[in-house]
């Protein structure tokens, strides 16, 4: 992956840097090391290795994990390019003393933002008013992590499906859940997401989140749901 | 017309040719019962008096009872309980009119049945007597196997009802419908069924793990189109409704929904979004060619022919809510005919073209209406708040919807005019989108 997509093209995200996946198994352990390290409390150890892991980030033009260990292991398509990742070609950098307090904070929000990320991407339900398709506000960012994540990783498919609730005829409410998820569709290409990468289907009315006849229910079944494939 | 015969002839030899033959189910049940909730007011009252049997072998169907039961059904017969009739005649000579007059009874329908037993067949005699004018309108001896019987009640029925109202009955014909059945472990079941019109003897034809939609008969009644997601995505069928042959129609990337029949059967009308959005297409089930009908960045859906072939009615949001439009099929260019209410969507023609019957939505709930579609004026016809999928009989005298009752769904009938009106509960799951076939003979 060239270094190049690591940059966002998106307006609605904060202009840093994003690491889609681990592509180093060594890199994988440093980072739970770290995590020890933390709960251990040894300053000067943690220091030694955020500096490690700052230079490696800097120089390394290889796609990254999140600190996030958990996560890492929970990212479904993070499999494959662990698989394939050469173990030695970015853990060789020994450390440096001279990094700047500005580096290390850099790294540190960098840490954060990815985490941010990270958790705005669990999100995966995006809700709708009845009789609409468009993308409502408080599903701007959410999407938008997801948009980065599919565009620093363009051989991640996922499918796009579009519900309504029970309300209404069946068939217009077919089409109406393809709107809804080609709406999604759309806000993702903008956000830089490969057509090839998204498919959308609508079940309409037919497949129900929730089973009551009110509206309580009725809004938790009118969504798009992102199914990573 | 030889062209239309040959055209229909060649696609039932390409539907039976098809691979898949699936097996229809075997077992027969009465899944839908009917409980008649409302009656008309100008129902006319008729007296069906439990038909003679004649000899040992026991009649396995009571004739009388089906007859009374679909006519009482059809909100225009009012039917005299047994339990009050002072004599049960078997004939018309074994009548004493003052009695029927007494009774306030305008028409009374006698019969009997023997067994034959060196044909085993059994022979069923009726008449129906007009009590006022004191002469016979109908009468016939009728012969058929033990399986005819229940066939037979609904022909004695059909023939009582034209004979009396002259329209032309129904309760020979059949309905077809979706249930879905939640299964353990989180799957669901969705089958297309077919039964007789008063809910029995009802078959699987088609049955998936995934949603099966908008079963529609095509006009000569040999056929279902509906919509299925059985492969994953969804698509268009078509599938005998004897042989169970099978055939796909469409795949498209996108929609593939909404199914409906020309008048002539040739081309199914559709929806499709291969080419961006919800957009009309037809469909020629002869030479597989697609056409495409509207052009809008809106939905456009849920089409039916007219009677006459010449136009059709939609659904579109094109002007922001679902409304229901009219496109003659010469110049294409879409009428809106709805205005009243934010939701009005799914139209189906009434049998002389002139009226529409909707969904149409009152303070949030969802009821079934009818429109003159020259005068503009509308009526609501349902009260329950979550009906839809209104299909007409092929008579034109009754409509029969899906809508939910104790949180389930079920399927109800009622006449056009909003008088009568009856349930068709189920013991299996929940019951939608039924659809009313044509004439059967």
């Amino acid at each position: 992956m060239p270094c190049d997509s690591h940059r966002l093209t998106s307006g609605h995200v904060p202009a840093r840097n994003e690491f889609g996946i681990t592509k180093n198994k060594q890199f994988y352990v440093l980072l739970k090391t770290h995590n020890e390290g933390k709960e251990m409390k040894f300053d000067s150890f943690r220091h030694a290795i955020a500096l490690l892991l700052a230079l490696a980030l800097l120089s390394g033009c290889e796609s990254m994990s999140t600190s996030d260990d958990e996560f890492v292991a929970d990212e479904p398509p993070a499999q494959e390019d662990q698989d394939t990742a050469d173990s030695s070609d970015t853990y060789s950098a020994p450390a440096e003393p001279e990094v700047s307090a500005e580096e290390l904070a850099a790294q540190r929000a960098k840490e954060a933002a990815m985490k941010e990320q990270a958790a705005l991407r669990e999100v995966r339900t995006f809700y709708f008013d009845f009789d609409q398709y468009t993308v409502k506000p408080e599903a701007r960012s959410p999407l938008a992590a997801h948009a980065a994540f599919l565009s620093a990783n363009p051989s991640v498919k996922v499918v796009l499906e579009g519900h309504c609730d029970e309300r209404g005829t069946k068939e217009y409410n077919i089409a109406l859940g393809e709107n809804r998820a080609k709406a999604v569709a759309r806000f993702l290409k903008v956000n830089g997401v490969s057509d090839a990468q998204i498919e959308t289907i609508s079940y309409g009315e037919e497949r129900p989140a929730a089973t009551g006849h009110n509206e309580q229910a009725w809004a938790k079944n009118r969504r798009v749901y992102i199914e990573y494939k | 017309m030889f062209l239309m015969k040959l055209t229909i002839y060649l696609l039932g030899r390409i539907v039976s040719s098809l691979v898949l033959v699936f097996g229809l189910a075997a077992t027969v049940s009465a899944e839908l019962m009917i409980e008649i909730t409302k009656g008309s007011d100008t129902a006319l009252p008729i007296a069906i008096v439990p038909f003679a049997s004649e000899g040992d072998e026991p009649v396995p169907e009571d004739i009388a009872r089906i007859v009374s039961n679909d006519l009482q059904r059809s909100g225009d017969f009012d039917t005299l309980s047994t339990g009050r009739m002072l004599s049960l005649p078997e004939s018309m000579a074994q009548m004493h009119f003052r009695d029927w007059r007494l009774l306030g009874q305008t028409y009374v329908l006698v019969g009997k049945v023997r067994y034959d037993a060196i044909q085993s067949r059994f022979q069923v005699q009726y008449e129906l007597v007009d009590v006022y004018g004191q002469k016979r309108l109908l009468g016939e001896v009728l012969s058929v196997p033990r399986s005819g019987l229940r066939k037979l009640a609904h022909l004695i029925a059909d023939k009582v009802y034209e004979t009396i109202t002259g329209v032309r009955g129904v309760f020979s014909t059949k309905i077809a419908y979706i249930t879905l059945k939640n299964l353990p472990g989180g799957k669901q079941e969705y089958r297309l069924q077919v039964s007789d019109a008063d809910g029995q003897n009802a078959y699987t034809l088609f049955k998936s793990h995934e949603p099966i939609l908008s079963p529609a008969w095509s006009n000569d009644g040999q056929h279902l189109a509906y919509q299925s997601f059985h492969t994953g995505r969804p698509a268009i069928y078509i599938q005998h409704v004897k042989t169970g042959g099978q055939r796909k129609v469409t795949g498209f990337k996108g929609l593939n929904s909404s199914p409906m029949w020309s008048p002539d059967d040739r081309y199914l009308v559709m929806t499709l979004s291969k080419d961006g959005n919800a957009e009309l297409y037809t469909y020629d089930l002869v030479s597989n060619e697609v056409e495409r009908l509207t052009n809008h960045y809106g939905i456009d859906t849920e089409a039916s022919w007219s009677p006459d072939g010449k136009e059709l009615v939609f659904t579109s949001d094109r002007s922001g809510k679902p409304q229901i439009y009219r496109m003659n099929l010469i110049d294409r260019k879409p009428q809106r005919l709805t205005f009243e209410g934010r939701y009005n969507a799914r139209p189906r023609f009434s049998l002389d073209g002139r009226s529409l019957y909707y969904v149409h939505q009152v303070n949030g709930d969802f009821h079934i209406a009818s429109i003159d579609m020259s005068t503009g004026e509308n009526r609501v016809l349902t009260s329950t708040p979550l009906d839809e999928s209104p299909s007409v009989a092929p008579n034109g005298r009754m409509i029969i919807y899906a809508t939910n009752r104790n949180g389930k769904g079920v399927l109800a009938v009622v006449s056009v005019d909003g008088g009568a009106k009856y349930f068709l509960p189920s013991d299996y799951g929940d019951v939608k989108e039924p659809a009313w076939s044509p004439f059967l003979n």
